[in-house]
């Protein structure tokens, strides 16, 4: 298998630009399983964040109900977080992002979470595009329940009990593909250093990020006859491309042969650089990712990468044309009209 | 409200007389829902307004587009009785589907307005008929068969006006007001009026039994539905975040609210100090107000009874995680889909104790236009104060009718926003800061907000500690849950007190709320000229209960709560909060879709003090009985 990742620019100093160490983005110990992938997550969330230099104090952590949606409590402790309830998270976090859009919004949820209860909600967030990062942490099981089959569940994988799944899995790339999503990618917990570089070109993009982690459950979800456990999925990953990541702050230049890797520059100025392992995939074409999405259900791969980038595509909170300063902030002065406004208001009623 | 004799005892003592009973009327027209009707309603019920009389208007319309029997009734009264009242004086059959039954339930010496090809003369004949040819008038008017149909309904307009009195000027003021001023509406509608008013000169006998004369009690005053009301008191209330899903019949209330922020509260470059989202569901409109409550916005969204119960599940979370935001429920009929076009006070159970566990809601309950202004503004201030979801409970006959009211006040106390931590405060407490720790004894925390600059705390739907870290420790469940109950208590201190009027010598007390206030201050009325009983009235504003309850029930022999609803729901709930006075409860329910009439709380208070019933069931009698209609 090759690297996921491009090597580019140079190792990270102790501190970041804003003086904080590593440690400063760290949360509360996680109570998940021993070896759940869902704490590799966090190790490159926090990872990311620190990386890219970000203020604890101005992201705000989401989540719904389940494994994953404990894990904004593990990361980034110096965050606010909201654990809200099961599948509605994203009506959450556009409540918030919409008081206050200076926020770095972060959602965490899982495959049950998302695919299945809030389905509805993760699709008019996709179709509002708010300006967050939305990570599924699939696992294909409903691990605080105790291992029943999820809606992303493959056709044909075996629980531990025996049953197996007769239906087909819900492709929540496809799904965000589908629903004009301008950042989509799926990661594997099994591979750090490309969650990382996905990570920080979400938190670089102007826009809802939708990345879906495959992330094993080792408890439900990692035996012979599963096929979204640690082994399987290695041995199923196939990338789509090789990832760069230069943040905007870093005056690379990367050096590849013309029509050897694509750069697709982010709304802050970092570049993603896209090397091809294969096809000249263009993430900008939606069709091409749906065709490449599907053609992998078919052949029975997890395909992993950058599926789908267009950055520039418009988020909800440009739509809306509010004025610059957080709506939560303002107060009488910016908000309440003057007295002559409802003497006017009440002479039309007369 | 004048202390004089009641509508009905004029009305027969008028009429025995031979004089006409003067400005004191209730009209209903029947027509086709979706033929235009609302607008020659409206310039019907605006032109009495101007002549100084006052007046309500109600619409009783079907779930439907177009095609179904709907509706209008307009009560026009000198003394300020605005309420629902049955018997119908004039009546205005334009529908062929209703037009026997609207004809058959009419009081003996009611008048009649139908159109020709109806033949309702043919019906009875206890009752004064004018048969007009609207189709023929109207084809006389416009060639065009769509604008034809509009201007049908603005003949019986000027037919009306001409058999009771309405001047022809203050009728083009109305219409002027309708269409905004716009000539090119205004001229064919005014020439409908005049063709009703010279066919009716020409053609149609004149009656001398009611009377519509110039007098001087509207003057100053505005005409407002609720939700409108509502909308503009949110304006002013400082709100930024409004969410919602249509529904019937709350959605003019965001509606109006776009608009009105639309011209007031966009800036000069062109940014609004506000986000409106229209939701793909009440889950979401809630969730979202939740979040921005959390992030520190002023929030609120506006539903029905189905969008209340969706929201059942974020209710529990905004009580037990402390969020602030504000739901209005403009109240319609359930249980289920119901009676989506009608009116009644069901959600009280509901709003009251929302969500699974143990739960509280703080709810107000405006009862006239001007509290939906005020209570708009009110509720956003004790959600951030309280830290907690906030209720609303209108119903469709407040929210969606057109109502007079003196103008609104402008808000003069600047916002309350509640205990939000200040690096001051901060200190104050020695740097020593729990989200959900109870440091001035009242049951309200402190809480900071994300992106500030204040320490951070995570927020969850789970139990919790004083710290917000997750606990499942009995003690801290325990203590989390026993201070939201302090917090409730405290609540008693802020929220609207109920409006009390206490007679001395009376022996019955009344409780109401909402729009059963209408009808039961004509019944007070009623029974103290009618009957010489006087009684006593605690009109209720808000959820929780306060003292003034206790005090008020103690100081009288019987208790009559009047409400719209089967089981008396407030009823309930004030007999939970009593204890042994619990007894002294008597309930009189009204609950047939359409809004309650003051005579029959009259006679059920009647009958109850003779017979010691404690529960009535009002409202069914024949004219309500023929508005039953099924969509499908």
């Amino acid at each position: 298998m090759a690297d996921s990742v491009l090597k580019l620019g140079t190792e990270v100093p102790k501190e970041n630009r804003l003086g904080l160490k590593a440690t400063d983005y760290r949360g509360g110990e996680s109570t998940l399983c021993a070896g759940c992938g869902h704490d590799a997550i966090s190790s490159q969330i926090i990872r990311a964040f620190y990386e890219m230099s970000v203020d604890p104090e101005h992201v705000a952590k989401f989540s719904g109900i389940g494994c994953s949606s404990k894990t904004p409590a593990y990361f980034l402790g110096r965050a606010h977080g909201f654990n809200a309830v099961h599948g509605r998270m994203p009506a959450v976090a556009t409540g918030a992002i919409l008081a206050n859009s200076s926020l770095i919004g972060i959602g965490v949820s899982g495959d049950g979470d998302t695919a299945s209860i809030g389905l509805g909600q993760f699709m008019h967030m996709v179709r509002r595009n708010i300006p967050m990062i939305y990570i599924i942490e699939n696992n294909g099981v409903y691990g605080l329940t105790k291992g029943q089959f999820s809606a992303t569940a493959d056709e044909g994988s075996k629980l531990k009990t025996g049953v197996i799944n007769d239906l087909p899995p819900m492709d929540l790339c496809a799904l965000a593909v589908e629903l004009g999503c301008g950042f989509v990618a799926r990661g594997f917990a099994g591979d750090p250093k490309q969650m990382v570089n996905i990570f920080k070109a979400a938190i670089a993009h102007d826009g809802l990020s939708v990345i879906d982690v495959i992330s094993p459950c080792v408890t439900f979800n990692n035996h012979e006859g599963s096929t979204k456990g640690y082994q399987y999925s290695k041995e199923h990953d196939e990338l789509l491309q090789q990832i760069g990541f230069v943040p905007s702050y870093e005056q690379i230049q990367v050096d590849y042969a013309p029509g050897e890797v694509r750069e697709v520059t982010m709304h802050d100025g970092s570049r993603i650089i896209l090397k091809k392992l294969e096809e000249d995939y263009d993430p900008s074409d939606p069709m091409q990712a749906l065709r490449r999405l599907h053609k992998s259900v078919t052949e029975g791969v997890m395909l992993t990468g950058l599926v789908h980038l267009q950055p520039q595509k418009k988020s909800f909170i440009s739509l809306l044309h509010t004025i610059d300063r957080p709506l939560y902030a303002l107060d009488e002065a910016a908000t309440r009209p003057p007295r002559e406004a409802l003497d006017e208001i009440m002479h039309e009623l007369m | 409200m004048s202390d004089s004799m009641t509508a009905t005892a004029v009305l027969d003592e008028e009429s025995a007389a031979g004089r006409p009973v003067v400005n004191d009327l209730t009209i209903h027209v029947a027509t086709v829902n979706g033929s235009g009707s609302q607008s020659s309603n409206s310039v019907l019920m605006r032109s009495i307004f101007q002549m100084g009389v006052p007046v309500s208007g109600k619409n009783m319309f079907p779930s439907n587009i177009a095609g179904l029997p709907t509706w209008f009734t307009i009560r026009a009264n000198k003394d300020g009785w605005i309420a629902r009242k049955k018997e119908v004086d004039l009546m205005v059959c334009m529908n062929p589907q209703t037009a026997r039954e609207d004809v058959e339930t009419l009081p003996a010496g009611a008048l009649v307005i139908y159109d020709a090809p109806l033949n309702c003369k043919a019906i009875r004949n206890d009752v004064t008929f004018y048969e007009v040819p609207f189709a023929k008038l109207a084809a006389e008017l416009t060639t065009d068969s769509r604008l034809r149909k509009l201007l049908t309904n603005m003949v019986y307009v000027g037919i009306v006006a001409r058999l009771i009195g309405i001047e022809r000027d203050e009728i083009i003021a109305a219409i002027s007001k309708q269409f905004k001023g716009k000539q090119k509406a205004i001229d064919p509608n005014v020439a409908a009026i005049d063709k009703g008013l010279e066919f009716a000169k020409a053609n149609l006998p004149e009656q001398n039994k009611w009377r519509i004369e110039r007098m001087n009690k509207t003057a100053g005053k505005i005409i407002i539905d609720g939700n409108a009301a509502a909308a503009i008191g949110a304006m002013f209330g400082g709100v930024t975040v409004v969410t919602w899903y249509p529904i019937t019949p709350s959605s003019s209330l965001c509606e109006s609210l776009i608009d009105y922020m639309k011209q007031y509260r966009i800036g000069p470059d062109g940014k609004a100090t506000f986000a409106i989202v229209q939701a793909e569901d009440e889950l979401a409109a809630i969730g979202m107000v939740l979040g921005a409550g959390w992030a520190g916005a002023r929030s609120m969204t506006s539903t029905s009874g189905p969008g209340v119960s969706l929201m059942a599940e974020f209710a529990g979370l905004g009580y037990f995680s402390e969020i602030p935001g504000v739901i209005w429920d403009i109240q319609r009929v359930g249980p289920s889909t119901g009676l989506p076009t009608r009116t009644a006070q069901g959600d009280i159970f509901e709003v009251m104790y929302l969500s699974h566990g143990d739960t509280q809601h703080i709810a107000l309950i405006p009862s006239s236009v001007s509290e939906c202004f005020d209570f708009a503004i009110e509720a956003l201030d004790l959600a951030e104060i309280f830290q907690t979801p906030v209720f609303v409970l209108s119903d469709l006959d407040l929210g969606m009718n057109n109502w007079m009211s003196d103008p609104f006040s402008y808000p003069e106390k600047p916002y309350r926003r509640g205990k939000v931590l200040t690096k001051q405060k901060l200190q104050e407490l020695g740097g020593k800061w729990g989200r959900y720790l109870d440091v001035d004894d009242d049951g309200i925390p402190y809480r900071t907000l994300p992106g500030t600059d204040a320490p951070s705390y995570f927020t969850r739907g789970s139990g919790h500690d004083a710290f917000a870290r997750y606990s499942e420790r009995p003690e801290d469940y325990k203590s989390t849950v026993d201070r939201l109950t302090k917090k409730y208590e405290t609540a008693k201190q802020y929220v609207p007190k109920p409006v009390v009027d206490r007679r001395q010598r009376a022996k019955i007390g009344f409780i109401a709320y909402g729009t059963t206030d209408f009808p039961l201050q004509e019944s007070r009325h009623q029974l103290r000229s009618e009957r010489d009983v006087e009684t006593s009235y605690l009109r209720l504003r808000a959820l929780p209960f306060t003292n003034e309850l206790h005090e008020f029930v103690a100081a009288h022999d019987h208790i009559y709560v009047v409400e719209q609803n089967r089981d008396g729901q407030m009823g309930d709930l004030i007999r939970l909060a009593l204890g042994e006075e619990q007894r002294k409860i008597r309930k009189i329910l009204h609950y047939t879709g359409l809004p309650c009439d003051a005579r029959s709380i009259t006679d059920a208070v009647l009958a109850m003090e003779g017979n010691g019933e404690t529960v009535t069931r009002v409202g069914i009698d024949q004219r309500a009985a023929t508005l039953t209609i099924t969509e499908d």
